[in-house]
């Protein structure tokens, strides 16, 4: 080697969501061609222009892949049990309303463990922000059915296959009352990562859904290919569809995704409603809760 | 037949062979592969039992209750934290005299959250009136499951079959699969006295004011006291037809013992390696591995260790503010009969620490240098 090229800058190339990350927990578990991390690198990117306050922000998950990912984020971050991330975050955001609570797991963990919180949360408009990765299976344990497995696909415990309905999640939390629905997918990076940043801005329950290929367990089982594919899947079968009925946008077996922006309306949260209602009732002897 | 299978899925042959009829779970790492296994026997016919992977492990046992309600022999697995989500249901399914069949990977609680063994899940739910097996081996799986079955349905009390994390339920061993028309001999059709039907309509679950509770607890109390000695003929006749008798420890080499290990599940294996090794060296140790748990065989444990000077209980699990759990079980196994001789407590491998013969020789050392503990609990192998 000679002295010229000894001056060369043999660092790494920096990663521009490094700062958001906790490197020392890396390497991360996810599988090669899994789409967890893409919307990891989605999110540290909306939260990078967001103009959030990051000591302000704060990271609930689940269990499961998608769970992992607040140990993974460099923000206050709170991994907390199997269906109760929602619940914690409540908690979070009424002892504090100062925080932004983002909760941020998976489709098994939010919708069937959880799924009663996810109604209620809804419901309330509690505000905060819910990026759910939906891989259609439980990953981290071996790729079980879900409340979220389109009928059809295979999974550990369907060896022939799903006949359970699915959910269809963007009608699920509009029905519910979410004030923001989005669907995007891991190919969609520059449309998630915007999503993720409106529905961070946006005051009130923000539901952002985003299809990640699971290569080891969803696709390997239903013979889809490996990530590359199920992303070349997502690139060949998306269709945007801003403001579309949710009802429409059921997702079926390898068929068609609807993806896009489906609500955007504005009501008050669960904090707002509490402290207008209080103050009609007790007038000035009330003094609005602030955490 | 033999086969080598996993501690898991020899939770699934006991449910199969058992011809479990109603299945829900929800998955739980290390306990997954005892419902795909059963799932994909519901799905090609091997097994004639309806399954549901359900939305939690509390709907797991609430379905598992319904099923059971109706007359139907119902199974479920889970394992640590899914176990702890059911303790409500828990206390339903023993409250209501219906005797589903559990297996429970024992898996440290969180947090810090964890996948490996220690007892703790399983020993929560102590009170909750269910019975409680510890297995050691893929074998003892499989024939516990056939006769929890039996037992819980004579006694109208629910089964817990529980197994370490790793240690068990993900080594294979070889195990020999009963015959299924002999099971069918030893276990008939799950035929309750009285079940959910239109035929025969009655109320079940009603409101109980303070005149009548106290009994249905009395009652459920005297057939739990009822359920050793269940065990131990139901074992008998399973021996008759299989060669092997479960029992409610298993005892090795106590009758002459100075010093007896009390263990149980994998661990109590490696003891029996131990006390091998140190019986070479001519120290006088035996090791009595409790297989029934709840109810506590009081009785047999006082009688194996009436003769030694010393007690060591190794306890995979502790009570906060307390000892190891075994060790209080000991203690009030022996306290008022005969000498009260010194119950060493000793506490080790939580969280899936190894517990290696070195182990039960350091257990063993500390119980020789001292006539008595000084400590309620001696730890072994933790960093301080």
């Amino acid at each position: 080697m000679t002295e010229e090229s000894m001056d060369i800058d043999m660092s790494m190339p920096t990663n521009t969501v490094e700062e958001f990350l906790r490197m020392e927990r890396m390497p991360h578990i996810w599988c090669p061609g899994c789409g967890i991390g893409t919307t990891v690198n989605c999110f540290a990117h909306a939260l990078e222009t967001s103009g959030l306050d990051l000591k302000k922000v704060s990271i609930v998950s689940g269990i499961g892949c998608t769970g992992r990912v607040a140990g993974y984020l460099k923000l206050d971050s709170f991994h907390t049990t199997h269906g109760r991330a929602l619940p914690f975050a409540t908690g979070l955001k009424l002892a504090n309303p100062d925080l932004k609570v983002v909760v941020y797991s998976g489709d098994g963990d939010l919708t069937a463990i959880g799924g009663n919180h996810f109604i209620h949360a809804a419901r309330r408009n509690v505000d905060m922000t819910v990026i759910l990765i939906n891989n259609f299976i439980y990953g981290m344990t071996g790729g079980q059915v879900a409340p979220t497995t389109p009928i059809g696909a295979t999974a550990s415990t369907t060896p022939y296959g799903n006949f359970e309905e699915p959910f269809n999640l963007p009608y699920l939390a509009e029905s519910c009352g979410a004030v923001y629905v989005a669907r995007w997918t891991a190919y969609h990076v520059r449309h998630a990562t915007k999503a993720i940043k409106d529905a961070l801005r946006k005051r009130g329950f923000s539901f952002v859904e985003i299809l990640a290929p699971c290569p080891t367990l969803y696709s390997r089982r239903n013979r889809l290919g490996d990530g590359l594919d199920q992303m070349k899947f997502y690139r060949d079968n998306s269709e945007v569809k801003n403001d579309a009925d949710t009802k429409t946008v059921g997702l079926s077996f390898q068929g068609k995704v609807i993806v896009g922006k489906f609500v955007d309306k504005d009501k008050p949260t669960y904090l707002d409603s509490m402290n207008a209602f209080y103050a009609q009732k007790f007038g000035d002897k009330y003094s609005p809760y602030k955490g | 037949m033999k086969k080598v299978i996993m501690g898991n899925h020899a939770l699934s042959y006991g449910a199969m062979l058992s011809r479990s009829q109603v299945i829900a779970a929800y998955p739980i790492t290390p306990q997954t592969q005892v419902v795909e296994l059963l799932s994909e026997m519901c799905a090609d016919g091997t097994l004639n039992a309806k399954f549901i992977k359900v939305e939690s492990e509390h709907s797991a046992m609430a379905a598992c209750i319904g099923a059971s309600a109706a007359g139907a022999r119902a199974f479920t697995a889970t394992s640590s934290q899914g176990l702890a989500l059911m303790h409500e249901m828990l206390h339903w399914a023993s409250g209501g005299r219906l005797p589903v069949v559990l297996g429970n990977i024992n898996r440290a609680m969180a947090p810090g959250w964890t996948i490996w063994t220690d007892q703790n899940d399983s020993l929560s739910q102590r009170d909750t009136g269910w019975i409680q097996f510890y297995c050691a081996s893929n074998q003892e799986v499989v024939d516990t499951v056939i006769q929890a079955f039996k037992v819980s349905e004579a006694l109208a009390i629910p089964s817990m079959v529980v197994l370490d994390a790793f240690a068990l339920s993900h080594t294979y061993e070889v195990v020999d699969i009963p015959d299924q028309a002999k099971v069918d001999a030893y276990l008939p059709p799950f035929n309750p006295p009285y079940r959910v039907t239109p035929d025969d309509p009655r109320a079940f679950g009603g409101l109980t004011g303070p005149e009548h509770y106290m009994e249905l607890r009395f009652k459920l109390q005297k057939d739990m006291e009822k359920v050793l000695e269940m065990i131990e003929r139901t074992g008998r006749e399973y021996e008759k037809q299989f060669g092997r008798y479960l029992g409610l420890v298993d005892d090795y080499l106590c009758d002459d013992a100075e010093i007896i290990l009390v263990t149980s599940g994998t661990a109590g294996y490696t003891a029996h390696v131990a006390v091998d090794e140190m019986r070479d060296h001519g120290l006088k140790v035996g090791n009595l591995r409790i297989k029934v748990f709840r109810p506590f065989p009081f009785e047999i444990v006082r009688r194996l260790t009436q003769s030694a000077k010393k007690i060591a209980v190794v306890d995979r699990n502790i009570s906060y503010g307390h000892h190891g759990i075994f060790a209080q079980e000991l203690k009030s196994a022996i306290y008022g009969h005969g000498d009260c001789k010194p119950v060493f407590g000793f506490i080790a491998g939580l969280g899936g620490r190894d517990i290696t013969p070195a182990s039960f020789r350091e257990v063993v050392d500390f119980t020789i240098s001292h006539d008595r503990p000084e400590e309620e609990i001696i730890w072994i192998g933790v960093k301080k």
